[in-house]
């Protein structure tokens, strides 16, 4: 049998941290597995932790036990059936997904979408924000035994779904995005029901404020817990929320330049000094709200005209590479694609997934803390699954 | 309870200590039913915006039964490496400590098991039997988060005894006995009089106790393992804590005796606090007196839990070092200034 440099190094520092508990007390450490199915990890994730009682002497996270090859199976597919694939890697944020492996590919073959299409990428861009981050909002409180939240979080994020669904054709997996447009134009009447579903979201950002956020059990759970000091957050490259609660103002909607709406309307990028877990789940409901202020804005002066650019039903793009990253729900979210000008699909395509080097400051994290606390920081971190092993 | 009513005047003891013991069989399954069904099925559901079970029987109120007898189709797993006897003990220990809990509260004027002379002494120390089984439960699957969640309970429970008890004190004191038939008619004996002004007829001990009475209900959350402190059996932590392990009629068992002492407790804390099967017009002795008793009682367990099961769908949980901190330097002192404060209104008054 052989032994990887990976599971050696594992066995070593758990015999360090062995030594270092008897060194102290006359007592031995635990080992734990914390998954792959453990109710607290949104999927298959497995953290080896070493315990020392209830205090975590070091965590270790396994990951890859969803992993699908998404960057080889998109290898062997054209452009039009990419985004199929890719819609499937962060589920929560389906079209957020796909909008900028599109961009990458517009980019590589030279052509832009017309303006009411990327106003409408915009908005279902935003309103992915607001599926994923409100379901995370209901899901901490559950993490932290409140049963409720998680409830009114489903029930309100359907509204959200179900007009997906109107304007797309699926709920859960729009597949929405065409190189050079869209599918299709938004139905009748879906803008006023937009509003009114975006007004809801407002309404369950305050219900939340009021069960969890202005909980005295809820905040003394997160304050203090899991702190992430900006410059270790910088360090281990965490994207998204996770660095802006550490007090980094860097939101790629605002900072880089891109081709979607999001500079022609009013809004404001949060930050929190603390960056603990409670900094992480306070600037993601601003998120929330601010999301649902960009989407009303966005209806308010949506552009006329086409959906579509004028594309050749068979597409060849021609020989170079792009890279596009957008500020997904989670983090940063990048698309690195080479072509071969072939008649086909790229010849690469790799994956910058916010998730997957989010959990890595996961063992720096938890050395140290108690079990209970390794949930809450494993929830504020918030990552998908589908996001780490794509 | 109508066939409890006439075996009292039956002389054959054997056939009386027969029925008593088919009526708290009976009760501790009609209790877990009822709490099950009407809070952690329809009044969750409710809070939550969903319906919850509509389909067996009438608003689905068979839910539990079928889920009952679902529990016992299944196939009794014992893991591998448990300690086999010890964990196929352990349901049983937590079902005895509430079957006993069952014996001394009197639900009507002669309606009670056993009216003992140190009842609610009786009824504090079997239910914290319950601790026992459930660290034998933790200890014997052989599973690190049945460990954590036994031991878990172990310190939680203990921790709560200690308000719990100096809580009932206070009642003690300001009756002047320890039976719980006892403690319902000094509350019915008590009334508030305003400097002679008027008089408020007896609602019971939890005006002048309302200290104890908060204190009281909060260590009954934790006794009970109801949500902010729920940390033994913490399923985003722990999985299932100390029930990780256990599946079929041993699983109903735990599930009962959760309810089970629900409903019990609920019963102690309407008794201590609010009046019991007492309340100040109707009848008070005979047949008319025990059915009125009955109903009130009921009445007044399911008010309590209401409150209890209100909280819990609401709160997050307590870390486990917060739960003790907040015994051991609030509760436990608070309590004991709750037992200076009655002990001297008691001497002056």
């Amino acid at each position: 049998m052989t032994v990887t440099e990976h599971q050696q190094s594992t066995y070593i520092a758990g015999q360090a941290a062995d030594a270092r508990i008897r060194f102290e007390l006359e007592t031995e450490g635990m080992t734990l597995n914390l998954g792959p199915q453990h109710p607290a990890t949104h999927g298959t994730l497995r953290i080896v932790v070493r315990l020392d009682g209830e205090q975590v002497v070091w965590a270790d996270p396994v990951c890859g036990y969803m992993h699908r090859g998404y960057e080889k199976l998109v290898e062997v597919r054209k452009y039009q059936q990419i985004t199929t694939l890719v819609n499937r890697i962060d589920w929560l944020g389906h079209f957020a997904n796909e909008v900028p492996f599109i961009l990458a590919v517009e980019d590589l073959y030279g052509v832009e979408a017309p303006p009411r299409a990327q106003w409408i990428r915009t908005i279902f861009f935003e309103m992915a924000r607001i599926a994923n981050l409100g379901l995370f909002l209901g899901d901490m409180g559950v993490q932290l035994g409140a049963l409720t939240p998680v409830f009114f979080a489903f029930r309100d994020r359907e509204h959200v779904l179900n007009l997906m669904e109107s304007a797309t054709g699926g709920r859960f997996h729009p597949n929405f995005d065409r190189v050079g447009g869209l599918k299709e134009d938004l139905p009748k009447g879906w803008v006023d029901e937009c509003r009114t579903v975006m007004k809801r979201q407002r309404d369950f950002c305050d219900e939340m404020e009021e069960l969890l956020v202005g909980n005295e059990i809820f905040q003394k759970r997160t304050r203090g817990i899991g702190v992430i000091p900006r410059q270790i957050g910088l360090d281990y490259g965490l994207s998204g929320a996770n660095i802006r609660a550490s007090g980094v103002d860097w939101d790629l909607r605002r900072d880089s330049p891109s081709p979607l709406a999001w500079k022609e309307v009013d809004w404001k990028v949060w930050t929190h000094p603390d960056g603990d877990a409670f900094a992480r789940y306070w600037v993601r409901l601003q998120e929330v709200r601010e999301a649902t202020k960009i989407v009303d804005q966005l209806l308010d002066g949506l552009p006329s005209g086409p959906i579509m650019a004028k594309m050749p039903a068979r597409l060849r793009v021609p020989r170079g590479e792009a890279w596009v990253s957008t500020e997904n729900p989670l983090g940063e979210m990048g698309y690195y694609v080479v072509s071969d000008g072939g008649p086909g699909g790229p010849f690469r395509c790799k994956i910058r997934t916010p998730s997957f080097n989010n959990i890595h400051i996961v063992p720096w994290l938890l050395k140290g803390v108690y079990v209970p606390d390794i949930i809450t920081i494993l929830a504020s971190l918030y990552f998908i699954l589908g996001d780490i092993d794509r | 309870m109508i066939a409890a009513l006439v075996a009292v005047d039956v002389t054959t003891y054997g056939w009386v200590t027969a029925l008593k013991v088919g009526v708290v069989l009976a009760l501790i399954p009609a209790g877990a039913l009822i709490l099950g069904y009407v809070f952690l099925m329809k009044m969750m559901s409710h809070m939550q915006s969903r319906l919850g079970p509509m389909e067996a029987g009438p608003h689905g109120v068979l839910q539990l039964v079928f889920d009952g007898i679902k529990f016992l189709q299944k196939e009794d797993i014992f893991p591998d490496r448990s300690d086999r006897r010890v964990f196929a003990l352990a349901p049983l220990v937590v079902m005895l400590s509430t079957f006993l809990l069952y014996i001394v509260i009197p639900a009507g004027p002669r309606l009670v098991v056993e009216d003992l002379d140190t009842g609610i002494f009786f009824a504090l120390a079997v239910s914290s039997l319950s601790v026992i089984g459930i660290l034998m439960a933790g200890w014997s699957s052989a599973n690190k988060f049945s460990l954590m969640g036994g031991l878990r309970a172990a310190g939680q429970l203990i921790a709560y005894e200690l308000p719990l008890v100096l809580a009932v004190v206070g009642v003690v004191i300001q009756a002047g006995t320890l039976s719980l038939q006892g403690i319902v008619g000094a509350q019915a004996a008590f009334d508030m009089s305003f400097f002679g002004l008027f008089t408020i007829p007896s609602i019971g001990y939890f005006i002048p106790q309302f200290f104890g009475f908060i204190i009281f209900m909060i260590a009954v959350q934790a006794e009970l393992t109801q949500t902010p402190f729920d940390m033994p059996v913490a399923e985003s932590e722990l999985v299932a804590g100390f029930m990780t392990e256990y599946t079929g009629f041993r699983f109903l068992f735990f599930f009962m005796g959760e309810f089970g002492t629900a409903f019990a407790f609920g019963a102690l804390a309407s008794t201590l606090f609010l009046g019991g099967w007492y309340i100040p017009f109707g009848f008070h002795d005979g047949l008319l007196g025990d059915l009125q008793g009955v109903i009130v009682l009921f009445t007044k367990i399911m008010i309590v839990s209401f409150f209890v099961f209100w909280v819990r769908f609401t709160y997050p949980r307590f870390r486990e070092d917060q739960l003790q901190t907040f015994a051991w330097k609030w509760l436990i002192p608070l309590s004991l200034l709750n037992i200076l404060a009655t002990a001297v209104f008691k001497v002056v008054f």
